[in-house]
């Protein structure tokens, strides 16, 4: 469920990041019409049922995985041990955090989402900037961009498991014949791959690059979705203010279009890392966790279903959300100050 | 290449004379000319081909698959329905059940859209329209909801359901999708609403409607574009949605979803790879579909306020 939603959140995004949240509040608030004064009583009456459903099917759940993760439950033991006990401990976290493999699954996290982030958003900037000016079927090529981001991501790994298939995948099939591969490569079996490159020897991490270009592939529309909106936004005077100074396409792009860029390319990064760190869905269905590929996400699942260990999942939930809200709130340290400058 | 670029630029004086052919402003445009259709054409091919593959392979058989796994088209000697047949028809007939998958889905999406749309409208139009207490904590809670990893908040869902014994029920699944949704759904209709002027509710409020009447007549109309925007978009991520379905319905075949269907019986060897090809397309159709009719409107939607970035 994590990525559609993105379109709605990268409005919100674009939101925060304008200096002056809501000016139409302020309009309304001084031509106050003859409506206002039951106003706030049907206000309430209206949100009320949205306002019930996220409190009870979003942050009470929260808060409860807090409670969850210090108390030793499983689901064998969870009809007969109340859901709001008091035996509180600190074991899940110590399990959690001391088992074997944990600080490989997040270096491979973190790899993963910076990485996929990094690429989504460069193939994303490539595509709004060479489909920018208008020619025969550009609706169509947009629209046909789009395509990895709405697709069904089962469907989407299933046709990109069958086409790295060592045995009848089509990349591999013609890898080997028109690229010179030696033999087959498990694009999504093979924990890691010698190559030797100008005489040096090294490996390269097979299948957690192959789930990184997934990630680069499905998601690169969602940054060219809005980089395109903020392209078309550009006031067209500049460009041509800096071609009559005699500014070629590489410097017009350098000095005009990438500073008014970045600070969507910033609110980009933050919303594509925040989803990648997360995200579940692709690297279980590509590869289940194996391969050098297990995201902390995968171990939550695995604590919970696998194992049916409650307080290990809360525990290993919220130690991925910490970090997590660690690493934004130093993004956010670091980078806030220059995106209110510009 | 975006970085390429960046390194590439060097400030050097301008002293070369603009009409000299080889100027470096000549050359660039050159190659960028060049360059933007091949970026164009890799792209194309990039997010096209593994749709068209998957196409190609639902239609061909199996042995032929295997013989020529490297074909890119289908002779029409070749050509092979039965996969459809085989991955629609149900288990009991040597089949794969999707059929039922599908209404599982369609039941589960159309119930997600209705319901959503009968929270969320309202709800938008307050945030929108009226002062009420708290309102802007409120639109800041259903903001942050979206950015909440669902990862996160699968296990106490999985838990709370499986405790009240309604975790492998459509209708529990329903309801989850609807909380993860409503938010979002919200801040689409609000930016929408945000655009009608508010002028024409008052000019009907001076003629004696009342709120109620107001948002029946002028205001819901007036949204039918967003409305409908905000249904589709709704539909698509409940129909794809995967990681819910799988914790709440895998134990029951008879439940599961398209999107669960698929990802269980690809692990199986049995089942012919194209067979389930028929299978992701059956699954990914409806939301070409959708999204080709409505592309417009969708973006739209999607980049509402994209531009004030």
């Amino acid at each position: 469920m994590s990525h559609i939603p993105a379109g709605g959140t990268g409005t919100a995004s674009a939101d925060a990041a304008t200096p002056e949240p809501e000016p139409r509040d302020e309009s309304r608030g001084k031509s106050r019409g003859p409506l206002t004064r039951r106003d706030a009583r049907a206000g309430l009456t209206l949100i009320s049922p949205t306002l019930v459903i996220v409190i009870f099917m979003v942050v009470l759940p929260i808060l409860w995985t807090v409670m969850l993760a210090f108390r030793p439950l499983s689901l064998l033991n969870l009809a007969t041990s109340g859901l709001f006990g008091t035996d509180f401990t600190l074991d899940n976290f110590r399990t959690v955090l001391t088992a074997s493999g944990f600080g490989g699954s997040l270096l491979t996290t973190l790899v993963y989402s910076v990485l996929g982030t990094g690429s989504a958003i460069v193939l994303g900037l490539i595509a709004a900037l060479a489909v920018r000016r208008t020619f025969p079927g550009r609706t169509f090529v947009r629209a046909a961009m789009l395509l990895p981001y709405v697709a069904p991501v089962v469907a989407a790994t299933f046709v990109w498991r069958t086409m790295l298939d060592p045995q009848f995948g089509i990349i591999n099939h013609w890898g080997t014949r028109l690229l010179g591969w030696d033999e087959p490569i498990a694009f999504l079996t093979q924990q890691s791959n010698p190559i030797s490159l100008l005489g040096v020897e090294f490996s390269l991490p097979t299948a957690l690059l192959s789930v990184i270009a997934f990630e680069a592939w499905r998601s690169f529309p969602f940054a060219f979705l809005f980089l395109t909106a903020r392209l078309q936004a550009v006031p067209a005077t500049l460009e041509e203010a800096a071609r009559v100074d005699g500014a070629t396409p590489l410097q017009r792009f350098r000095y005009v279009l990438l500073p008014q860029l970045l600070p969507t390319i910033a609110v980009l990064s933050i919303l594509r890392f925040i989803w990648t760190f997360n995200s579940f869905d692709d690297i279980y269905l590509l590869t289940g966790g194996g391969a050098g590929t297990e995201v902390v996400s995968v171990r939550v699942f695995n604590y919970l279903t696998a194992t049916g260990n409650i307080g290990l999942a809360s525990a290993q939930a919220l130690v991925l959300a910490a970090i997590l809200a660690v690493l934004v709130g130093i993004y956010l340290k670091r980078f806030a100050p220059q995106e209110e400058k510009t | 290449m975006a970085t390429e670029m960046r390194e590439h630029t060097v400030q050097e004086p301008r002293d070369v004379p603009p009409d000299r052919q080889w100027s470096r402003d000549a050359v660039e445009n050159r190659v960028f000319g060049i360059l933007r259709w091949v970026v164009i054409a890799g792209l194309l091919l990039v997010t096209l081909f593994p749709f068209y593959y998957m196409g190609l392979l639902s239609i061909r058989a199996l042995d032929e698959v295997i013989l020529d796994p490297g074909a890119l088209w289908v002779s029409l000697s070749e050509l092979n329905f039965d996969t459809y047949t085989s991955v629609l028809s149900s288990p009991d007939s040597g089949g794969q059940g999707f059929l039922v998958f599908m209404r599982n889905s369609a039941l589960v999406a159309f119930g997600t859209v209705a319901l959503t749309l009968l929270v969320a409208l309202p709800g938008a139009y307050a945030v929108s329209r009226l002062e009420f207490f708290g309102r802007r904590q409120v639109s800041a809670l259903f903001l942050s909801v979206y950015l909440f990893p669902s990862i996160l908040l699968a296990v106490p869902l999985f838990v709370a359901f499986t405790r009240i014994g309604q975790r492998g029920t459509l209708v529990g699944l329903l309801i989850v999708y609807v909380s993860q949704i409503v938010a979002v759904s919200i801040y689409m209709l609000r930016n929408y609403f945000d655009t009608i002027p508010v002028s024409l509710e008052e000019s009907a409020a001076l003629d004696g409607c009342g709120r109620l009447s107001i948002m029946w007549r002028i205001s819901l109309p007036l949204a039918m574009p967003a409305i409908v925007a905000n249904g589709l978009f709704v539909f698509m991520i409940a129909w794809n949605e995967f990681l819910f379905a799988l914790l709440f319905l895998v134990e029951d075949r008879d439940k599961w979803t398209v999107s669960l269907g698929l990802s269980q019986l690809a692990g199986s060897i049995e089942i012919p790879t194209t067979v389930l090809m028929a299978g992701s397309v059956i699954l990914t159709v409806p939301i070409i579909v959708i999204f080709f009719a409505a592309e417009r409107l969708l973006t739209e939607g999607l980049t509402a306020g994209a531009e004030k970035g």
